[in-house]
């Protein structure tokens, strides 16, 4: 599986959905995934690929990490996959 | 039903070992959140907290044993609340404490030995130091009361529903006295693990209902107060602190962190209601304001819509950090200090006005004729205590 349909899984797991239903332009929102079900997601990622995701659920705007579309949280995700080697 | 007066308060909270220490740093809106120094600290990313510094109580090495240091703030505040009140023995008098955490310390010590250390054997009183009642027999041990005494968890609401309890206890005619508060002590490596994993800790500041704000700061400490049948504090030439006129204890039912408005409206209702007090008598309420975005929106948008005129509001979460189950005890010190002195306690950390916290903010300390004042906690979980108190 590649890294990518992982974060796809992990995803869609939290908002209850089929990963072959996830639109890279969707919103969080969109998916149902409010503040707190976003801070689980983001867990469950840091221990799938075993990095550090910042993300502040106070104000997810301060965090330095794109999670306006679930495309974001993806190209986020690949990219700290990538930084841990 | 009886009257139910406060004649004793004690408290070891960071921003000092006893209320009168307590008192002049709240008037001086100094604030004891900083950086934090405890075992562990380089793994943890929030390094800040309100700690008790340079304070040792007085036990008998052979009491510590039994002690973890939420029971040792618990005891030395319930003896300064006895000592004010003046009571001498008072074997009738039983005490509930609130505690979330209870000897959370503890558990994080012994669970390191046994699972990080690999060690086989922990202290034997390990349990009797780790329960969550530990205070609460602590303290009867202490002082020697022999009424009812027990604890009560609920989470950040712990101390108000403690209060609570003992005042309708005392109303009732149930016993004439009772010492009540509540305690906490979660500033260890394990304590602060798990909030951070809610990612609601800030790393920088507690901000109550400011533009900016980014979470709550944890603190530690205790706060513990006599309750007497008001006849029988006048009858013995007693001095009267405050009167506790009324106490709501409500559950939202509904989510299990995120605040509800309608669950705010409604403990803050109940308890005016309780206490036969118009909203417009209030004047001033210390918010239950952790600094958090979602608690802070909401508790202003409950308390505007229960009071129409512009009563004052501060929440000294931000002086002496939340104190968890200790949180309403210690908050009811700044109570206390309101009715007693006129003193505001202001909210410190302030930046900028938010648009959804139009609440009329003190964020310098103020003096103010106050008659009565209301005092918050809206636990998780949704459970929500308020307390009403008179002047006395």
């Amino acid at each position: 599986m590649t890294t990518r349909d992982r974060i796809l899984e992990i995803l869609a797991a939290q908002a209850l959905m089929d990963p072959a239903d996830l639109r890279m332009e969707s919103r969080p929102e969109d998916m149902g995934l409010d503040s707190l079900a976003l801070v689980e997601s983001i867990f469950a990622l840091e221990e799938a690929f075993d990095i550090a995701i910042p993300f502040n659920a106070q104000d997810p705007a301060v965090s330095g990490l794109d999670i306006s579309t679930i495309g974001a949280v993806v190209a986020a995700v690949e990219g700290l996959v990538a930084q841990r080697g | 039903m009886k009257r139910v007066v406060i004649t004793g308060a004690g408290t070891v909270n960071p921003l000092g070992h006893d209320v009168a220490q307590t008192y002049a740093a709240l008037a001086a809106g100094r604030s004891a959140i900083g950086p934090i120094n405890l075992a562990g600290i380089e793994r943890l990313d929030v390094k800040i907290g309100a700690q008790v510094t340079g304070w040792q109580g007085e036990f008998e090495k052979t009491d510590l044993v039994w002690m973890d240091p939420f029971a040792q703030f618990a005891v030395t505040a319930a003896r300064q609340a006895m000592a004010q009140a003046g009571l001498g023995k008072m074997p009738q008098a039983g005490v509930i404490l609130g505690s979330a955490g209870g000897g959370l310390q503890t558990v994080d010590d012994n669970y390191r030995a046994v699972y990080a250390m690999g060690k086989n054997r922990v202290h034997p009183f390990t349990v009797p130091r780790l329960m969550a009642s530990a205070g609460a027999s602590l303290i009867a041990r202490d002082l020697e009361l022999q009424g009812p005494s027990y604890t009560v968890a609920s989470a950040c609401s712990s101390s108000n529903h403690a209060i609570g309890q003992a005042f309708a206890m005392i109303r009732a005619g149930a016993v004439p006295v009772m010492l009540a508060g509540g305690s906490d002590a979660m500033l260890c490596f394990g304590g602060i693990k798990a909030w951070e994993g809610l990612r609601v800790l800030s790393q920088t500041a507690c901000r109550p209902f400011s533009k900016g704000r980014d979470g709550m700061v944890m603190g530690e400490g205790a706060a513990v107060f006599v309750l007497e049948d008001r006849d029988h504090a006048l009858a013995r030439g007693a001095t009267v602190l405050a009167e506790i006129a009324g106490c709501s204890m409500t559950a939202d039912a509904e989510d299990m962190v995120q605040p509800s408005v309608n669950g705010a409206v409604r403990a803050m209702r109940l308890a005016l209601q309780d206490a036969g007090m118009a909203a417009d008598e209030v004047g001033y309420i210390n918010a239950h304001g952790t600094g958090t975005h979602a608690n802070d929106k909401c508790e202003a948008s409950a308390i505007s819509q229960v009071f129409q005129n512009d009563v004052l509001v501060s929440s000294t979460k931000s002086l002496h950090g939340h104190l968890i189950g200790g949180a309403g005890a210690v908050e009811l010190v700044a109570c206390l200090l309101a009715l007693q002195q006129g003193v505001i306690a202001p909210t410190a950390g302030y930046l900028a006005a938010d648009p959804d916290c139009a609440i009329n903010l003190v964020t310098q300390t103020k003096t103010a004729t106050v008659a009565a004042v209301l005092s918050n906690s809206f636990a998780f979980g949704g459970l929500n205590a308020v307390l009403a108190l008179r002047r006395g």
